[in-house]
């Protein structure tokens, strides 16, 4: 058993783990954050993307202490308690969640597109920007729209900050 | 996954002596493929030796048209940078459509030519490119580096550290993708170096990343598309799988080959 | 309309928690002492196990006990059964063969359980489950259903010979026969059906829990529907006693069908929580999933459709093999026969068909209802059936269509369906209107100057659902009435729990149950609560499947609403000294018509539990339930239409737009509706383009993580452009039809109809690959 301590949605967190265990089992099953979700073996559905260090990152596929030392943000860490980031908020408005399993690891990816790509988003290029997660519910329609809407509002709001 | 014991290395001397220390070990570096295929139960070394946290790894460096990029630089990096863009942007556009955004922040060049995935996107390039892969112990020419499948020429306990190569006149890649994987179902990175034309593919040989002669010819006396019209693709080496039979992925080798020289730069 | 009630947009009550991590799957429970499970599977299709020896697994680390199927049968665990019984057109039963929770002598797929492993992590149990030592005695296997009905095939199971389940016929041969003799044209065409794996993205998961107190066991599931489990696994498996099973099916990540039966793994994991005195817990992983999950579609059939000179249909004849897999599955039998060929009329007046539909064993994972269940392949054969007539006719596919529309209801087909209302006509318009398909030459154009071939296809569907009249069904042979329940308790307070059988995985019932009862009520959607997936809290009741919780669901709702306002009337008119037949209700309050006298919701609901002041004889309380059981299925129908732009270098498609017009009746929320359609569409259109499941020949799952199973992602799919067109369902209160299903069941041939228009001919099957496109259009190769 090794000791992995990790900051995680703003608070430091640590816990005993074997060493193949995987970053989103600790997550889940020593932090109790079960936010976060596995829904395939191959590193290819997106359920348990969380951000690790800034950077979206698939916590299937990095053990847990590999990730020791980092600071790790959980869809449960994204905004204050009660209240909505403004991409959960572009989801409610327009539906882009139905089973919520895909949902966790779309809205962390899609703050982390509008990280990097904010401002400039477009249907296709939000499209290529989820290629790393799959939803099988929505056929992705309602996802596009939120994350397009989440885009202009927080570069709208960016802008009126400035 | 089957039970496995993790070391932080914070050098390349310190990776390289845990790495003796433990014969059934492997290196890890972003463990995009070495996790994935541990978790299938597919590969089970004793002791994983992380080489993320050594800074010395990691970065991009440009001194006129050498290029020099650790062996620990995620593909995003790679992909986003602007300096590289400049002078060579098909190794960037190359990096920036491997796996996916989430895949790209954690895996690294050093760690896909070590694995040499025959439908990764780094054998292509960098064999495509030249490229010179630096170990711990050695330089060593792409051409003599990319053995067959998931085989290099690195030897027991040999660790990438970086890869180097002169940005070419030009270069393109295109890439098509396999419905379900994702991964290159064929790849082709065409380049106009100061050697010569280079053409590599990867993701159709059956034994890997290979060059494809007849291509470098023709594009050698004539840099267009259209010169590759009339030559042939041999399938008889391709792979072949329920996505893609050996014929279809000639095609595609061809038509490949044909967007990376039209869309390079 | 009210800004909460039937009609309007209200985003969802649910969101928030799916929105912030704070959702409660299965996988997310832990109980103290909870251990973990890891099956052992067979790797071969078929084989004899000679013999079982865990003892070296028993004695690794953290492991609990390993248990087999000697030991469950011991034990008096049911065979799991298939719930409908379908007679051959001879008079004789299906030949249903036996399935052991855990294999005790034959495996008969790969992925077969054999045992479970119980351990303290995990990855232990996993260890162990490799170290378990099974002796088998691999036999020959088969993965077609043609080639399993093939004399000298392997043969599965000993009750069915030459492993034909049954062979099950529908309408009128001699008629058929007659019309195809004398007919002016006769369109032939043979049609594969390709075989799906469901996918939802939450993995199936079951924690059992025995409590030796109480005697009592606790199943946590990922299933559609919590009371059939716990009827079947009572009455079927000897599991426990209704009274002694609590299932629970919390929040659960989509279903699409796949999460209907009752699986091997929860009753095992019940039985192992008694055995071994741990709650054990087992999520499946993605592999485990295509290994295991039940498979959907799978059909071979030949398709002759007669016409009259007057391109008029005079008659339809279906011949169908429909692979079952290795067992039959709960509702197995139903979709390749009462859901599917009952369906074959789709929109059009036909005067006769007949459909063999024989269904089989083959060495694969059983096949079951997959989101359309029957309607998708019926709706892919009779479209692609009609494309190609209008092509050999020469006449155009919109033309054909309405020359042969059904256009006065009810409307009663040769195949049992009685259609109650429907405009064909209407969505065909609107979805031509949409995709500018007389603009579509022009583009065609365009696509050609580029090097690039554009084709445009159709398909207009018609599905039954909302299933359906208990009696009907039960006659046609389901074990099961096909009802709902739903219980409306108002609280002292006058905030309410409705308390229903539907079961929401995605459907977002929480939301659109509640709209109902904010609009008939006045009361605000917060003071609602839907409580569902509970079979300790919820009165028995049939689940979600087959778009059946609107029609059917809501019914029951509606009926108890009828009741408790009946009541809530009574007593306002008693307070206020009225006429019951006076006293409205509106915008939260109990008025009487005409004066400016009211009493608000919540004091009737006080008056009720106080019982201070009741009319004479009159109970206390405000809570009623009902029962629903409908009068027919509803039959939403419509018109979709793709427009595909091919690469011919390397046979990618490109769909450029895709046009869905449908008529689902009286619509509840139309944001959660046209997420329903955008979803449904995404599996047609993975059918159609992208997803297949395959086996080789020795019955070895090729497709069995995404890595060669390709689902559909955001950039393989356009937006969607939706329009609704609405002829009320007559059949239920609400007037609502349902629209869970449709998109899949329309998509598959619009899309491969554009297709086949684009590559000049109709050889191509599904699902349509670079590859096969490629291939198609150089047909050299």
């Amino acid at each position: 058993m090794t000791k992995v301590t990790l900051t995680v949605n703003g608070r430091a967190m640590s816990g005993e783990c074997e060493d193949r265990t995987l970053l989103v089992h600790f997550i889940r099953e020593k932090l109790g954050l079960t936010g976060t979700h596995v829904g395939c073996d191959t590193t290819q559905c997106g359920a348990c993307v969380v951000h690790m260090d800034g950077h979206s990152v698939k916590s299937c596929s990095i053990l847990a202490v590999q990730a020791s030392g980092s600071t790790i943000t959980t869809i449960e860490g994204l905004a204050g308690q009660g209240e909505l980031h403004p991409v959960q908020a572009a989801f409610k408005e327009h539906h882009g969640l139905q089973c919520g399993f895909c949902t966790p690891g779309m809205v962390m990816t899609a703050v982390d597109l509008i990280n990097r790509e904010g401002g400039t988003l477009t249907e296709e290029t939000v499209r290529a920007g989820l290629e790393g997660n799959i939803c099988r519910c929505t056929g992705y329609h309602n996802i596009v729209k939120a994350i397009l809407a989440a885009d202009a509002e927080m570069a709208g709001s960016r802008q009126a900050a400035e | 996954m089957y039970a496995t014991s993790y070391h932080r290395a914070s050098s390349v001397e310190e990776a390289v002596k845990l790495k003796s220390a433990n014969e059934e070990g492997k290196y890890l570096s972003g463990g995009m493929t070495l996790i994935a295929t541990m978790k299938q139960r597919l590969a089970a070394p004793s002791d994983l030796i992380d080489l993320r946290h050594i800074s010395t790894l990691r970065g991009i460096s440009i001194d006129g048209r050498k290029v020099t990029i650790g062996a620990a630089t995620p593909h995003a990096d790679v992909a986003a940078s602007r300096e590289l863009a400049a002078i060579c942007p098909a190794i960037c556009k190359l990096a920036g459509h491997i796996g996916d955004p989430h895949v790209r922040h954690m895996g690294t060049i050093g760690g896909s030519i070590a694995n040499n995935d025959p439908a990764a996107d780094y054998p292509a390039g960098l064999l495509g490119l030249g490229a010179t892969i630096v170990t711990d112990r050695r330089s060593i020419p792409a051409d003599d580096f990319f053995i067959g499948l998931f085989e290099t020429a690195l030897e027991e306990g040999e660790m990438v550290t970086s890869v180097t190569f002169n940005a070419p006149e030009k270069a393109g890649y295109a890439k098509f993708n396999n419905p379900a994987s994702r991964f290159a179902m064929t790849g082709v990175f065409v380049a106009k170096t100061a050697g010569g034309v280079r053409v590599a593919v990867t993701g159709a040989g059956s034994s890997g990343v290979f060059r494809h002669p007849g291509f470098e010819q023709a594009l050698g006396s004539n840099w267009s598309a259209d010169a590759l019209s009339n030559v042939a693709v041999d399938a008889s080496n391709l792979m072949a799988d329920m996505h893609a039979n050996a014929e279809y992925r000639a095609n595609l080798v061809k038509v490949m080959a044909k967007r990376a020289v039209a869309s390079a730069g | 309309m009210g800004v909460e009630g039937i009609g309007a947009r209200v985003t969802r009550k649910e969101d928030k928690r799916f929105l912030t991590g704070k959702g409660r799957y299965t996988d997310d429970m832990t109980v103290p002492g909870m251990k973990y499970a890891y099956f052992v599977r067979s790797p071969y299709a078929h084989a004899k196990i000679r013999n079982i020896d865990a003892t070296a697994a028993k004695a690794m680390p953290g492991v609990i006990d390993v248990l087999d199927g000697k030991q469950l049968q011991a034990d008096g665990i049911g065979n799991l059964i298939c719930g409908w019984m379908i007679h051959s057109k001879d008079g004789t039963p299906m030949k249903m063969g036996a399935w052991h929770p855990l294999a005790v002598d034959t495996v008969r797929y790969v992925g077969d359980a054999i045992a479970i492993v119980v351990a303290d992590s995990s990855g232990e149990a996993r260890d162990a489950a490799e170290a378990v030592v099974v002796d088998y005695e691999q036999l020959p296997a088969v993965v077609e259903a043609v080639a399993a009905l093939a004399s000298g095939a392997p043969q599965i199971h000993p009750e069915a010979p030459g492993n034909l389940i049954f062979d099950w016929q529908i309408g009128e041969p001699d008629a058929v026969d007659k019309a195809i003799a004398t007919a002016a044209h006769v369109t032939e065409i043979e049609i594969l059906n390709n075989r799906l794996s469901p996918n939802p993205m939450e993995p199936r998961a079951t924690l059992g829990i025995y409590d030796t107190a109480e005697d009592h066991y606790t199943c946590y599931t990922t299933s559609q529907n919590p009371h059939v489990a716990r009827l079947v696994m009572s009455a079927f498996y000897n599991v426990a006693p209704e009274n002694k099973l609590r299932v629970i099916a919390p929040d659960v990540g989509g279903g699409f069908g796949s999460k209907i039966y009752i699986y091997p793994e929860e009753i095992i994991c019940l039985w192992a929580s008694k055995k071994t005195g741990v709650p054990v817990k087992w999520t499946s992983d993605r592999t485990e999933a295509f290994l295991t999950d039940a498979h959907g579609r799978d059909h071979v059939s030949k398709v002759k459709m007669a016409f009259d000179a007057n391109n008029r249909i005079t008659a339809l004849k279906v011949d169908t093999i429909a692979n079952l897999g290795a067992y039959m599955s709960l509702f197995s039998s139903a979709v390749p026969t009462y859901l599917y060929a009952t369906l074959l009329s789709g929109q059009y007046d036909i005067p006769a068909i007949h459909a063999n539909v024989r269904t089989v064993y083959t060495n694969t994972v059983p096949v079951d209802a997959y989101r359309g269940a029957g309607r998708p392949e019926a709706t892919y054969l009779l479209e692609r059936t009609m494309e190609t007539a209008a092509r050999e006719l020469g006449v155009s596919p919109a033309e054909l269509r309405r020359a042969n529309f059904i256009r006065t209801f009810p409307h009663q087909t040769p195949v049992i369906m009685n259609y109650d209302a429907g405009d064909y006509e209407a969505s065909l318009n609107a979805a031509m209107q949409a995709a500018d398909w007389a603009g579509f030459a022009a583009r065609r154009s365009q696509s050609e100057a580029k090097g690039k071939k554009r084709g445009i296809g159709m398909s207009c569907y018609i599905e039954a659902c909302g299933i359906a009249p208990s009696a009907a069904v039960g006659s046609l042979g389901a074990g099961v009435g096909l009802w709902e329940s739903a219980e409306v308790r108002v609280n002292a307070v006058g905030t309410i729990e409705v308390l229903t059988g539907s079961h929401s995985h995605g459907q977002g019932h929480e939301t659109t149950f509640a709209q109902l009862v904010a609009g008939r009520l006045g009361v605000p959607i917060e003071s609602i609560n839907i409580v569902h997936g509970d079979t300790d809290k919820v009165q028995m009741g049939m689940g979600t499947y087959g778009s059946r919780s609107g029609a059917v669901g809501m019914s029951a709702v509606v009926k108890a609403l009828d009741k408790v306002e009946a009541k809530a009337k009574k007593i306002a008119a008693h307070l206020m000294e009225a006429s019951e037949e006076d006293i409205v209700i509106e915008n939260g309050e109990l008025k009487v018509a005409g004066t400016d006298k009211s009493v608000p919701w919540f004091q009737v609901a006080l008056a009720s539990y106080t019982a201070h002041n009741l009319p004479s004889g009159m109970e206390p309380g405000l809570k009623e339930t009902a029962f629903y059981d409908p009068s027919n299925f509803t039959f939403p129908a419509g018109c979709y239409i793709a427009e595909v732009e091919i690469d011919p270098d390397t046979g990618e498609t490109d769909i450029v737009q895709f046009v869905a017009a449908d008529d689902f009746g009286n619509i509840i929320n139309p944001m959660i509706v046209e997420g329903q359609v955008h979803g449904g569409i995404a599996q047609g259109i993975g059918q159609a383009l992208l997803e297949s499941v395959q086996y080789d020949e020795n019955g070895q799952l090729l497709t069995a993580s995404y890595m060669d199973y390709a689902m559909p992602r955001a950039d393989d799919l356009p937006s969607f452009k939706l329009s609704h067109q609405n002829t009320p369902c007559p059949g239920n209160p609400l007037g609502i039809k349902g629209c869970g299903e449709a998109g899949a069941i329309g998509s598959p041939p619009a899309l491969i109809n554009a297709i086949t228009d684009a590559i000049g001919h109709n050889k191509l099957t599904m699902p349509a690959t670079p590859m096969k496109v490629w291939q198609a259009l150089h047909p050299a190769h």
